[in-house]
């Protein structure tokens, strides 16, 4: 326990990065996902096959390989940033498919008679989705991508593989520096991830219960 | 739900609009292609002046023509495959230990049961292995194949406790009237049944689990990453840093791919097993997805139903 609180400061600092990747590739996320999903169902036949491909290639390549490349290879072929940069672009790009597919899940979860009815009350491709088809998915969609969020948590840990001082390369270092005392460095470690991922997880199940809609 | 019933059967005029575009946007995107490979195929300056071929010149990809070099990216693969069998198998029966503790009648094991879970799954895989490792002094292997038997063994004895309580009530019900026991009815009525439902998503957290035996890269375990990214790039020389890291990326791509179509099948198979009552029905992508709408479909039934 001494150890801790003696190395609260440091503890802080690793969460502050933590919580920094997980908000700026959260957000970014969100954005790209955004798009790739409303290629997914446009009408634009090269548009959707380039979602899709992007989707599967980006879902099925190893984290660890994203943030490899991210970390060695884009400054090896001639990019120079600091690495924190280069591991919240790898985060966002690689949650960028979970946040797509959790919404065009959503999308589909909507009856498929909903928007038969918005269609043939004559309204539009743009009408139906934005005032019919949209708005139901939301609810159905928030609880699948605040998990989407709480899995972004846990992987900024794999970024501290890669130079970033992020929460658990302190439990690293700490853990290295206070070999006595390694279940208590390492369980405090997880106590800040747990901080973030369950408050979350309940939020995420309390939504769900409230917002779903019996049909 | 199908794309075309969000807008009208297009008409000539549309149609041609749509291949129009669709071309259009196509050509840009092999522009786009075209542009990144020219720009890695492009010589470049070193630092010191010093002249360095492009990505795709035969000097970077020289080493692949060496049979030995297959055989360490070969030993590498097994590295990965050997960590990811033994912890699927793990995961499965930590799962369905998981599911029978989470639906106990009894709640001193159900409570507790559902604490340890969800500190399991709040916490990075990651960290896990580093504990493992440094706590128990496990080696690295012991580390990789304990976690991530663990963290998904969670997952999966979620899975299946939304697969036990989706079914229909009457075949619980059945199994006791037919003088079985709790434990009877559970493992011979109700988990076979359950298993079957969510077997798509179990595989598709199989996926998940391959994937993540890369994290054994950071614990310092001999897997693919390990084999071509450190020894096989560290031997040779940073000369060969990309064309070791594509033929990387193919190899997983090829495996998670492959282990992906698996579960596509698999549910194609279910789906068509019970009688397109879930027709047209969705794939499950996402294993976390798949289990958060399971769980509500469940808690529909057990509201609506009976």
């Amino acid at each position: 326990m001494d150890v801790i609180i003696d190395n609260l400061p440091r503890y802080l600092s690793g969460f502050g990065m933590t919580l920094q990747l997980l908000v700026i590739a959260a957000i970014g996320a969100l954005i790209i996902g955004t798009f790739i999903a409303a290629m997914r169902i446009s009408p634009v036949a090269s548009l959707r096959g380039f979602a899709t491909v992007y989707t599967e290639l980006v879902r099925n390549t190893p984290l660890t390989l994203v943030l490899f490349f991210c970390a060695v290879v884009v400054p090896y072929l001639g990019v120079r940033t600091d690495f924190a940069t280069l591991a919240t672009i790898g985060l966002t790009v690689y949650t960028s498919p979970f946040i797509a597919e959790a919404l065009r899940s959503g999308i589909n979860g909507v009856p498929i008679g909903q928007a038969e009815a918005a269609r043939s009350l004559g309204l539009g491709f743009g009408q139906t989705i934005g005032t019919v088809v949209l708005p139901q998915a939301f609810r159905m969609v928030i609880p699948p991508l605040i998990n989407v969020i709480i899995a972004l948590t846990k992987n900024t840990s794999v970024a501290g593989g890669f130079f970033v001082a992020e929460l658990f390369t302190i439990g690293k270092e700490l853990a290295n520096a206070n070999g006595n005392a390694v279940v208590a460095v390492l369980l405090g470690v997880a106590t800040f991830y747990l901080i973030i991922t369950i408050p979350l997880g309940i939020l995420a199940a309390r939504l769900e219960k409230k917002w779903v809609v019996t049909r | 739900m199908s794309g075309s019933v969000l807008f009208d059967a297009p008409g000539p005029k549309a149609r041609r609009l749509s291949i129009i575009l669709s071309v259009v946007v196509g050509l840009l995107l092999l522009v786009g292609l075209y542009f990144l490979y020219s720009i890695l195929a492009a010589p470049r300056t070193a630092a010191g002046g010093l002249k360095l071929p492009g990505m795709f010149d035969p000097s970077r990809w020289n080493i692949f023509s060496d049979p030995e070099v297959w055989t360490f990216i070969g030993s590498g693969v097994v590295g990965t495959l050997r960590a990811a069998g033994a912890a699927a198998v793990l995961a499965l029966v930590i799962g369905v230990i998981f599911s029978l503790l989470r639906t106990a009648k009894t709640a001193w094991i159900r409570i507790p049961t559902t604490v340890v879970l969800e500190f399991i799954r709040g916490m990075p895989v990651l960290l896990m292995m580093l504990f493992i490792l440094l706590a128990f002094s496990s080696g690295s292997y012991l580390a990789v194949v304990l976690a991530l038997g663990l963290y998904n063994g969670a997952i999966i004895g979620e899975a299946l406790r939304a697969g036990l309580a989706s079914l229909p009530r009457g075949q619980r019900e059945a199994g006791l009237s037919l003088g079985m026991r709790e434990l009877q009815s559970k493992m011979l009525i109700e988990f076979p049944q359950a298993f079957r439902q969510m077997l798509p998503i179990i595989v598709a957290q199989l996926v998940v689990l391959l994937k993540d035996t890369s994290l054994g890269f950071i614990v310092g375990y001999f897997e693919l990453l390990r084999s071509t990214m450190n020894n096989l790039a560290s031997f040779y020389g940073s000369r060969y840093l990309f064309s070791l890291f594509a033929v990387t990326l193919i190899i997983y791509l090829a495996m998670n791919l492959s282990l992906s179509w698996v579960a596509r099948w698999l549910s194609k198979r279910t789906d068509s097993a019970r009688r397109g009552e879930a027709a047209g029905k969705d794939v499950p992508v996402d294993p976390g997805l798949a289990i958060a709408q399971a769980s509500i479909t469940a808690r529909q039934q057990g509201e609506g139903g009976v």
